[in-house]
């Protein structure tokens, strides 16, 4: 037997926005077991539901997540209004939907933009981040934010789009569309992207199935669950199918995310097309009394969200379960046996967002 | 297989200017709909401290006796729950941010002698 030794991994490190810490047992280059250990940025937000009422608990939801904070704070208010079985107007789910579905390209051009980096391909992360910021603008013109969107609120949505503005969305997507086929190109075709790609980070069906995987990494590995599929806001009413691959390894998951960049713009046509006029909000009256778990997709996974009132003005709980959380057991399974060069990617490719993991 | 896929892109890079802003030579542009920092008309207020009591953050402080209302810039997260509630329609989020600063700071505004 050669000789073991650990390398810690994080909880800072070039390729790591978070910080997740790995204790890496290597033997020579490969990796025998990586023991994960989190809690680097804690900040107490479940806690912080009995101190904001329940209305101004939706800023805080918001703030849980910087790059799917748009669907933390819709799964929020999902879990609210179930609560206090408020109808939300057709026209404020359908403007969730397309806010959510610019949330979920703007998360996956910046994961690309990170992955590229982490393999050294300055340029193609260069080129991912350009166009992630145009979708930023169309973002800031609607909601009046960047990342933190602010248009949700319980009982509806706080900005409208006109249909004008709607089909000039519409348009522009299409355009940057061509753009990120060519960078998706890169992606898929280019020789030594796959070479760092395919074959790496393998995680079977079984593996994700029983793991507990969600999002990109259980689509990834030919399972087709996605919590979109259960129709909530107005996926329900557009049809929804699922982007899925079958490889599990970091290109398929790669995949994935660049399928899903192109479904996503779809769905927002669809939006756009069905969308009628209406109120954007109804009025909310009372205080909530009762439990409801709420779930959504987020670009990383499946967020579960359970809400507990009592009638006053402030939650009783609030839990949040976040897709990264889900994703570290899987994350774990696939490290065993690489190679200590691919940990970046393979971390990487569960998209970790470990300030939202830990709240 | 493809082994030269950024060609395009790096040509079409040399021959156009750079993607970023050249800030500050080139004013920065604001999108119409940014949520910046919050305005107020002051002649028109009625320091009924609605607003105070909607903020989130507690970033506004509203005075009867003095006349004052007067907002934390660094409290203030730019939300617009104050922007919804005034009776009188006298806030507005302008679409450009408030200046940095190395402390907290306060805007006072009011007919009377503001606090500091
Ligand atoms: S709600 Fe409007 S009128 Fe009332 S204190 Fe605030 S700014 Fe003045
Ligand atoms: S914009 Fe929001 S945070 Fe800022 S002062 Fe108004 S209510 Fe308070």
């Amino acid at each position: 037997m050669s000789n073991r030794t650990v390398i810690p991994f994080g909880p800072q490190h070039p390729v790591l926005p978070e910080p997740i810490h790995l204790d890496l047992v290597v033997e020579d280059e490969k990796v025998i077991e990586a023991i994960p250990s989190i809690g680097f940025i804690h900040r107490g937000l479940e806690k912080l539901v009995e101190k904001k009422d329940f209305i101004d608990y939706v800023y805080v939801a918001e703030r849980i997540c910087g790059i799917c904070s748009f669907i933390h704070g819709l799964t929020y208010c999902m879990a609210v209004e179930e609560v206090m079985k408020i109808e939300v107007p057709d026209r404020a789910q359908y403007l969730r939907t397309i806010w959510s579905e610019l949330s979920r390209i703007h998360s996956h051009l910046l994961w690309l933009g990170l992955t590229a980096d982490s393999f050294g391909f300055e340029s193609l992360f260069m080129q991912s981040w350009r166009l992630r910021e145009l979708i930023l603008d169309i973002i800031e013109e609607t909601t009046g934010g960047r990342v933190i969107f602010g248009s949700c609120k319980v009982g509806g949505a706080r900005r409208d789009i006109s249909s004008a503005k709607l089909d000039e969305i519409m348009k522009k997507l299409r355009s940057y569309q061509a753009e990120m086929n060519m960078i998706g190109e890169v992606f898929l075709n280019d020789v030594t992207v796959k070479h760092r790609m395919q074959g790496v980070g393998m995680l079977s069906k079984a593996d994700a199935k029983s793991l507990g995987a969600v999002g990109p990494m259980l689509r990834a590995s030919g399972v087709a669950m996605d919590i979109r599929m259960m129709g909530y806001a107005s996926y329900g009413k557009i049809g929804f199918t699922p982007v899925v691959e079958t490889a599990g390894d970091c290109y398929a998951r790669c995949k994935v995310r660049i399928r899903e960049i192109d479904a996503s713009i779809d769905i927002i046509e669809k939006c756009v097309e069905m969308i009628k006029d209406g109120p954007i909000e109804v009025k909310v009256t009372g205080t909530p009394n009762g439990e409801f778990f709420a779930r959504s997709e987020q670009p990383r996974g499946e967020a579960v969200y359970y809400a507990k009132a009592n009638g006053t003005k402030f939650l009783q709980r609030l839990r949040v379960r976040t897709p990264t959380f889900a994703n570290i057991a899987p994350l774990l399974a696939t490290l065993k046996g690489c190679q200590l060069a691919d940990v970046p990617v393979i971390v990487l490719t569960i998209d970790p967002c470990i300030s939202c993991a830990e709240r | 297989m493809c082994l030269l896929g950024m060609t395009k892109t790096v040509l079409k890079n040399l021959f156009s200017g750079p993607t970023t802003e050249r800030y500050p030579f080139v004013a920065k542009k604001f999108l119409s709909g940014t949520r910046g920092k919050v305005d107020i008309e002051i002649e028109k207020c009625i320091y009924c401290g609605i607003c105070q009591r909607k903020c989130p953050t507690a970033a506004i402080l509203v005075t009867k006796e003095p006349k004052t209302w007067a907002v934390n810039r660094m409290s203030c997260i730019s939300c617009n729950a104050c922007v919804e509630v005034c009776p009188k329609k006298c806030l507005a989020l302008n679409v450009k941010y408030s200046a940095c600063a190395e402390k907290p700071y306060q805007d006072s505004f009011g007919p009377e002698k503001p606090h500091a």
